[in-house]
Order: structure tokens, then sequence, then C-alpha cells
């Protein structure tokens, strides 16, 4: 992306500045991902700019020139059709969305928020030393949540990275949707409920920048906000430290504490945190008794568990209505529960002897799909087919 | 916050005193509209309207006066959807440094929901439908619609909706998820109450109404042109309302069919769109957009078709590019179903289905770029007169064009992370639903007033609201563009920076601008109406404006049976070619002409369908299944009425015609 790096440079850059001194943090942003997309941003805008400028001049000198009062204009009311005129009124747009097309193709594909980054600035490459900084993020009603796997902390509301070095963000929300975004350091991703998202940026300046909700989640939205600090190392570990110093743990009870909803929340911190909790709020089984969605979905892919599956119902509902005060279906729960099998023997078996329930699949060959470690081969060494994903020797879960 | 109880009791459901709102606010918008309405209902009571306004308005199938009974329901919506718009400009410029502004969240947050469900449905839709129904008859030369008691239960329909979700300002509350009601947020666990079953119901109402007319006019189009008028001699007008009712007619089952899901998972504990047991929320919002993004067309296309009458009509001239145009709208047609997933880049698609969609998108503007530049070659070489229609039209092509061009902005996927549901994005729909929908709108009123009622409006009045309006809408609007650069999200209800607040109170000051013209519009139909026998107001000839289509041929206002002979068409702008050509006018050999007799049904139907959505809001079973069942039986009952035309004689006819000899004898 030579070509934008020049671009960049460009004394364009300072008619930017006016509005660049109104905080306007996504024209002057602070990280080298968000800056290249202002750079996409502006280079749209001028490409657009070649067609929009004439037209607008055309219009008011078109509507100037042959308004009703100036018979010296030329009227040709029979006037109606002009192949040259067809072939440029066509052609010229199509020009320029042909070269924004090739633009947003490349752009898309370089800034994919998926992309692991490749520069930590314009003139910086990326190099070995620059190892990716993992946090989870959790969107919270209304709050955020940070938990960082290598250091072992968590924070709420606040969060801290080094300078220049990459950061790779992998986020789910609690309950409903919502978006993450930094604006001064990368652009936004939707945080989902039962799902995982991924965002890659990087800090080039020191400061503290905001970050925000940017997709509407409810009544807690205006106060649900945090603040990202861009420090230098040193200031990192500090932070982190204090993070420690400050006690408290992060485990699973905790956590559904947190989550009730709870408005402007201060930020607060975790000197420990559940190693596992986050593929547990993904996997959407936090309450004790659930069923993590990873587990269901690998015992799916075998055939599920027969009948035993539709006695499951209850301990695959993990929606918060209960906890939040709310309430079922209109109709309720029971016409959705299995109340009797179509023959006496299932019913006997479902509802008499519970412990038959616990038989293993029949099928016992090993799991295969997207992500699943594969089948044990001639030339493959043997491997764990764990069913479950929260394998303690995994330092961070498979994506299912 | 509000409290609620959903308790259901037998005969009431989950209605009960708490229903009613606490908000002060809300009791004095109450007390106002109680007054204004109980006015309004002792008026027609003591001047003894009701029966003429039954027989001549309410039941009659008469696409003119249903057109015009539409713009009157969109103008009524329009301005409780801009009380929600100015109130919400009040709070943002209001809640800063520490303050929490006059609204709370559960207030602000039905507001702004509010606004965008009634603009979009019961203010864009209705003005729309009721232009092309008013219309798009007389153009084709036609003398009512395919389907003329289906356009009057289309109405009510629309109405009914309206109905349904202005009864959530006062009883229970009205949705607080957006306009679009994304779940989770709008499932059961997070929105336990009323208002997402208000923002359901009154939508599923409307959307009877508007898919029915969607089939009407398509029909109408297609079987009722006039001999000779081929597709290709269609009015320009008639063409893009052709596009926007397919997409109407393709779309509108798709918001109905995801709303239906909605209510499943709502109401029988489905789970479509839950977090949980499979349910996929990603899904809603797909199948949302695949609505939405062809709903923006249904409403900016027929605007189109308006500026290309406008332009060709003030400026003497011919369309320049007629076939040009309508290949453009037809591709805009297609390519509007092809570019749904631009609304959510942000979502994790990779990152080629994200340059599919945003290179989809930037292609329309292609199309829309070539509509443009006819206008322009409409204008060159052409005898442009200022009258109120073409100055909409040029303040359309300079704000529209902004508007297109902050649009293929956020296509490109890059961009738009940064700038997704910024105050930026408010900024660029509002850019292009005003400055395109809205001005097209005004310069529609303007354009078409003579015809449907004989009088001109006012033109002081008129430049009065039309500057109010332009500036307003620059002042109320450009500082969201640099808000949204500032990182500033939609919907927020509080602010931390102080920063911010200049640009808010700017726009504020825009919104309180708008109102202004708005007031100025409302005056200028006051003052026009008590001047409509003046001499410089009055439409004796039918065409005020040296027009080109066939609408211009009949009197102003139309007779009801439109014209008293079909008339032919020998090419495009048909009645242009007819001056040209010096036709007269017919007077005499008239014959009977055979017309749709009016009809209570609909309104009876819509009533009832009325009551069956707000009995399912308030989970009052009974009642739902009874007006179910009455619309059944209704509707069964509606198809043994054999008493449903008539012949209008010669003798009257003749009176009507000979009146209008004598008229344009006297104007001439």
């Amino acid at each position: 992306m030579t070509y934008i790096r020049k671009f960049a440079r460009l004394p364009w850059l300072a008619l930017l500045i006016p509005l660049a001194a109104c905080k306007a943090e996504v024209l002057a942003p602070a990280g080298d991902v968000a800056a290249r997309q202002r750079d996409l941003l502006v280079i749209s805008t001028l490409l657009m700019l070649l067609i929009i400028v004439p037209v607008m001049v055309l219009t008011v000198v078109f509507a100037r020139r042959y308004r009703e009062r100036n018979k010296d204009a030329d009227y040709r009311p029979d006037w109606d059709h002009s192949t040259k005129l067809e072939f440029v009124i066509w052609g010229a747009p199509l020009l320029i969305i042909i070269t924004l097309g090739a633009l947003t193709w490349v752009g898309t594909h370089l800034l994919d928020p998926y992309r692991p980054l490749d520069r930590i600035s314009a003139d910086r490459p990326l190099t070995e030393e620059h190892r990716p900084l993992p946090v989870q993020v959790v969107a919270m009603d209304w709050k955020w949540l940070f938990i960082y796997p290598e250091q072992g902390i968590a924070s709420v509301n606040e969060m801290a990275v080094p300078v220049d070095r990459p950061v790779e963000f992998t986020l789910t929300s609690t309950s409903v949707m919502n978006a993450f975004y930094i604006p001064a350091m990368a652009g936004m991703i939707y945080a989902m409920p039962g799902m995982e998202t991924k965002l890659n940026g990087v800090f080039n300046h020191p400061g503290e920048y905001k970050g925000i909700a940017s997709h509407y989640s409810g009544h807690g939205f205006s106060g649900m906000h945090f603040k990202a600090h861009a420090t230098d190392e040193a200031g990192f570990d500090a932070w982190i430290e204090k993070a420690r110093a400050s006690g408290g743990t992060l485990d699973r009870p905790r956590y559904l504490e947190l989550e009730a909803p709870s408005e402007n929340v201060p930020p607060m911190s975790f000197a420990e945190v559940d190693p596992h909790l986050f593929q547990r709020i993904v996997n959407m089984c936090v309450e004790p008794g659930k069923i993590c969605m990873a587990e269901m979905m690998a015992l799916d892919a075998q055939g599920g568990t027969g009948l035993a599956g539709t006695m499951n119902m209850t301990r695959l509902t993990y929606d918060k209505d209960q906890r939040r005060g709310t309430r079922a279906p209109v109709l309720g729960w029971e016409p959705f529960q299995v109340a009797s099998f179509c023959t006496p023997e299932d019913s006997a078996l479902m509802f008499g002897k519970s412990p038959e329930l616990a038989r293993a699949p029949v099928d016992m060959t090993p799991m295969r799909g997207h992500a699943l470690t594969p089948p044990k081969g001639p030339f493959t060494p043997s491997q764990d087919n764990a069913v479950t994903l929260l394998d303690p020797a995994a330092d961070r879960a498979r994506n299912f | 916050m509000a409290t609620f109880s959903n308790e259901t009791t037998f005969l009431l459901g989950r209605l009960n005193w708490d229903a009613i709102p606490k908000e002060p606010i809300v009791w004095a918008t109450f007390v106002v509209v109680a007054i204004g309405g109980i006015a309004a209902l002792a008026a027609l009571t003591k001047y003894r309207l009701w029966g003429w306004l039954w027989r001549e308005w309410f039941t009659s199938v008469d696409h003119k006066k249903i057109g015009i009974m539409y713009i009157v329901l969109a103008l009524i919506m329009f301005v409780r959807g801009f009380a929600d718009a100015i109130m919400m400009r009040l709070q943002q410029v209001w809640a800063f440094g520490g303050s929490e502004g006059y609204l709370n969240s559960h207030h602000y947050d039905q507001i702004f929901t509010a606004h965008g469900v009634i603009m979009i449905f019961f203010v864009a839709m209705p003005f729309i439908t009721g232009l092309m129904n008013y219309v798009v008859p007389l153009q084709i030369g036609a003398r009512d619609v395919s389907f003329p008691f289906l356009n009057n239960f289309s109405f009510w329909m629309t109405v009914g909706g309206a109905v349904i979700t202005m009864a959530s300002l006062f009883l229970g509350e009205f949705a607080q998820t957006g306009w679009l009601a994304f779940p989770p947020l709008s499932g059961i666990g997070y929105s336990p109450w009323v208002g997402v079953d208000y923002y359901i119901w009154g939508l599923q109402v409307a959307g009877v109404g508007t898919t029915l007319s969607g089939i009407n006019l398509l029909v109408t189009i297609l079987k009722m042109r006039a001999p000779g008028m081929t597709m290709m001699r269609m009015p320009i007008f008639t063409w893009t309302s052709f596009c926007a009712n397919i997409l109407i007619v393709a779309s509108f089952p798709v918001l109905t069919m995801t709303l239906i899901l909605l209510t499943l998972d709502r109401y029988v504990g489905t789970n479509f769109f839950t977090n949980d047991l499979g349910g996929n929320p990603m899904m809603y919002i797909n199948l949302i957009w695949i609505w939405g993004h062809p709903e923006v067309y249904i409403l900016i296309l027929p605007l189109f078709g308006v500026f290309s009458e406008v332009t060709s009509t003030f400026s003497g001239k011919r369309l320049f590019g007629y076939s040009s145009m309508v290949y453009a709208t037809v591709c805009i047609t297609v390519l509007s179903y092809l570019v749904w997933l631009h609304h959510f880049f942000t979502m994790g698609s990779g990152a080629s289905v994200n340059s599919f969609f945003g290179i989809t998108t930037m292609i329309i503007s292609i199309p829309t770029g070539a509509k443009l530049f006819n206008w322009l070659f409409t204008m060159y070489r052409g005898r442009i007169r200022y009258e109120l229609p073409m100055m909409w039209t040029i303040a359309f092509m300079l704000t529209f064009v902004i508007g297109g061009m902050t649009g293929v902005l956020l296509a490109v996927p890059p961009a738009d992370f940064v700038l997704h549901n910024s105050l930026f994005l408010i900024a660029h729909f509002h850019n292009v639903i005003i400055g395109g929908v809205l001005f097209g709108l005004f310069a529609a009123i303007n354009f078409w007033w003579p015809k449907a009622f004989g009088f001109k409006l006012d033109v002081f009045w008129g430049k009065v609201s039309f500057w109010f309006w332009v500036v307003g809408f620059w002042a109320a609007f450009m500082p969201l563009y640099i808000l949204g650069l500032m990182g500033v999200t939609r919907r927020l209800r509080v602010f931390d920076d102080p920063d911010l607040r200049i640009w808010f109170a700017i726009a504020a000051f825009g919104a309180v601008l708008i109102a202004c013209g708005i007031a100025a519009m409302f005056v200028q139909f006051g003052v026009s109406i008590l001047r409509r026998d003046r001499p410089e107001y009055r439409d004796v000839s039918g065409d005020p404006w040296d027009g080109r289509t066939l609408e211009w041929a009949t009197s102003s206002p139309p007779p009801a049976y439109n014209f008293a002979f079909n008339p032919i068409s020998h090419g495009l702008d048909t009645w242009w070619e007819m001056k040209q050509q010096g036709a007269t006018r017919p007077t005499g050999g008239y014959m009977p002409i055979h017309m749709p007799k009016n009809t209570g049904t609909g309104v009876i139907l819509a009533a009832l369908a009325t009551v069956c959505g707000m009995a399912l809001v308030w989970y009052v079973w009974w009642l739902a299944a009874l007006s179910f069942l009455g619309i059944i039986a209704v509707s069964i009952a509606h198809t043994f009425n054999y008493n449903r035309d008539y012949y209008i004689p010669v003798s009257e006819i003749e009176a009507t015609e000979d009146a209008r000899t004598r008229q344009l004898a006297q104007g001439v």
C-alpha cells in the first residue's frame, strides 16, 4: 500500500487540520489500522468529488443560464437525445466506480479486522518481537469486561495496552448485540452473544482514548463507555500490577453477579480470573449445570444422544430471562417440554431410569468437522478427541 | 423506569392501571391531543359533516380521494414524527456536563424508535402511496385503479397500523429497540412488556395495506394503460412507480414473514432469533435488511419520477434520455436486492463477502448518477421557470449528491468500520431521505395540488417554507457529519465530552428552522385555501404548468370518471403532443361510464384488524379471536355484495363536461 503512504503525506491533509482540531478522532487517529481506514475514507471522498463537484457546478450554471428570463440562451424543446452525452453520463461514473471498486476490494482484504496485522505503522514492519497481546472483551449490560488471559487479570470499563504492540481482541457478549469501538485505534466490530468475533489493532501514540459501545443495546447504553490507555511497556506493566494488587477474583459466581444489568459502572479490576471464563461465556455455560454449546454441537455431530437429548431442554436454555426477572413465553414452557414418548417403553426408560441417560453416544468414531482435530490416520499422530473444549491443557480453546 | 406487570386477567389480558404512562410529558401531550381531538369531533358534529365524511371520503373507492386521504394521514403522522425529532435534539443538547437531560432512558429510547418507525412507515410510505394513487391512474388515462375496493381497504389498514402505533403513546409503551427491532434485544427476554408487540402489530396491520396497494398499482399500470400507451410510452413517474411497486410486492412479504417469526419467538416460545436452542439473531438482521434495502428504493424511486416530470415540465422540454432513465430505474430495482449486507459490514462477514456487497452498492450509484445527469441535460437548452416544484428540484439536486457521496463512502467497508452506527450514518440517510424523498414530496405537492383541488398554492409562503427547510436541513445535519467523524454513536442519551455540545446546538437550531418550515407549509395550505377563488390562484384550464402528461388533459379537480373519453396515446408526453397538434376536446357523443360503488367494508375490516392487533398486544385472547373471526365473516359477507357498480348516466356527464367547457371559455 505504498501509494496510500504517499497519499498520506500529501499537503491536502492540511485541509483536514481544522476538523482534526475539533477532536475528529476518525480523521486523526492514533493507531495504524484506523489511519489506513481514514486514508481510504479520504481517497474515496476525493475520487467521488471528481464527479460530484462538476455535477454541482453544472447544476448551478445550467439553473442560472437557462432561466426563463435569459432569452439569449439556446432553447431547443425537442432535443432529448445525444449518444455521445449518454456515453459520458454512464461512462464517467462507471470509471470512478471501477477505480473505487478496486480500491475497495484491496482495502477490505488488507483491513479485514480478522487479519493479523502486517505492520506496526506506515514505516515499521512487524517483527518477531511484536507478539500480539490477546485481550478478551465481553459486552455486558451495560459495561465492558476485559480479560487479559496472559496476565491473568480482568478489568471493567478500563483497558490498557502497550504502544506499538499489536492487540488481538476476541469479543463476545452476554445478552444482546453490541459493537466494540475505539475510534482512535481501529474500526468497530460487533460483539454478539454465543458467538466470537475478532479485531486486530495497534496504538502508535500514547494517550488516553475513548472506547464506546456503538450498537444500541438497551437502557444503559449511553453510559457504556470505557477508557483505553495506550502506554509504554513500563506503564502497561504498572497497570497490570495495579490490577493484581486490587485483589478480587473473577470466578464464575462473581461473573454471574457482575452480569446483572447495571449502568454507568466505574472502572474496577480483578487480580485473578477463571482461565476458562471467556470460553464459558461464548459457549453460554457460565451458570452451573448448563451444557456448553460446543459440547452440544459435538454431541449433535455424533448423532446426538437420541431420546436423552429431549430431556436436556432445560439444561440448554441459557437465556437470562429468569435472572433478569422477566418471564417465559405467553403460553409458558409447558407446551414445549416433553410430556411423554411414543412408546411406553421409551417413557419408562426416560422418566423412570434416569441413570440410563448417561449412556455414551452410540457412534464412537472420532469427531469430524471444521476445526476439530482430524481423525487418526496412518500418517497422523494419535490425538485426544476430547468432547469438551474446556481442555485445561489448551491455553486458548479451540475454535469450533 | 416504567413499572409493568405481565399478570393477565381473562377480560383485559395484561391491561391494567399500570399501563397508563407516568411521565408528565406524555400527560401534557395527551391533554393537548384530547382537547384537539374533542374540538375536531365537536366541529364535525356541529357542522353535520359526519355523513358527508363517511359517504364522500371514508367509504370512497375513488383513487383520487384515497390518494388525498393517504397524504392527509402522512401529514398528521409527520407532525408526530417531527415532534419526536425535536425532543431528541433538545435532549441531546441538554444532557451535557453531568445533566441527565429531561428524558429518562425508558422514554428517550421509545422516542428514537418511534421517530424511525413513524417517519418510514407512516409518513414516507403513505405519502408516496397517496401520490402514486392520485397521479398514476390519471397519467395512464385510466378511470380508477384495477381493484378500487382493495385500494380503500389498503388505505384503512395503513390507518389501522398508525392507530395502533399512536395508541402506544398513551397506553403502555412503544418499543425501545431502534426502528428495526433487532433481536435478542427485541426478544421476550429483553423486551418483556408491550413495546415490541405494539411495533409488531402496528407494522403487520399496515403491512397488509402496503402489500395490497402495491399489487393493486402494479396491476393497474400493467393492465389499465390508455390505448396506444406502450411500456416505453409511459410517463416517467409511472415507470418509477411501477418499479417501486414491484419492489413493494417482492419485499414486503419478507418483512411480514420476519415479523411473524419474531412474533412466534415472543408469543409461543420458538427459537428463531433467540440466543439459545439454535436461534440466530444474525438471521433476523439479514432478513429485515433484505426488506429494508429495497424499502429505501421504494421510497426514492417514485420521487425520481417526480423530479423528472418537474424538470421536464418547467424546462419546457422533453426529458433528456427517456430510455436511459427507464433502464437506470430498472437497474436500480434489480440491484437494490443485491446490497443488503452493507448495513452490517461490521458483523464479521469475511473480507470477500464485504467487498462483494460494497461493490454492488457502489454500482447502484452509476444508474443514479446517470439520472442526475439526465436531469441536468433536461435543463440544458431549456427555458426554466422557477415555480416552487422546480425550486425543490434544484435544492434536491444540490443536496442529494452530497448524501449520495457519503452513501458510497459508507459502502467502502474499511470506511464503514469507522463510521458505522455513528452520527455520520444518521446524517447520510437523512441527507438522502430529506434531500431526496421529502424534497421530492414537497415538489410533488406544489406540482399536483392545483390538479387535485383546482387552485394553486401560495407562492410567498411556499418560498418561506422552502428556505426554512433547505437552510434548516443543512444546519441540522451537517453538524451530524462532523460529530460522526468525531466518533459519536447514534442513539446516545447523555454525553460527557463538552466539546461536542456546540455541534448539537447547531443541529438543534437547524431543527427549529425546519419546524418553522413545517409551520410555513401549513400556513401556505391555509392561505391558499382561503384565497382559492382569487383569479391568480384558481386553475380553470386544468393545465396550470403547461404540462406534458395526461393528468393535465382533464379538469382540475378531475371529475369522478377522470376522462369522459379514453384518451389515446401516440407517443411519449401524450398531452404535450395533443397540444402541439391542436387536438380539440370532444364535447358530445358521451356514453354512460361504468364505475365502482362506494363501500364501507374496507373501514369495517380495518377497524376489526386494529382491534385484533390491540387485543394481541395486550393478550386479550377472547377479543383477538372474536375480531379475527369478524374479519373472516365480513370478508365472506362482502363477496355476496353484488351491488358494487353503477353507470354514470350521460346526462350527468354532459352537465359536468358542459360546465368545464364554459369554464375553459372564461379562462382563456
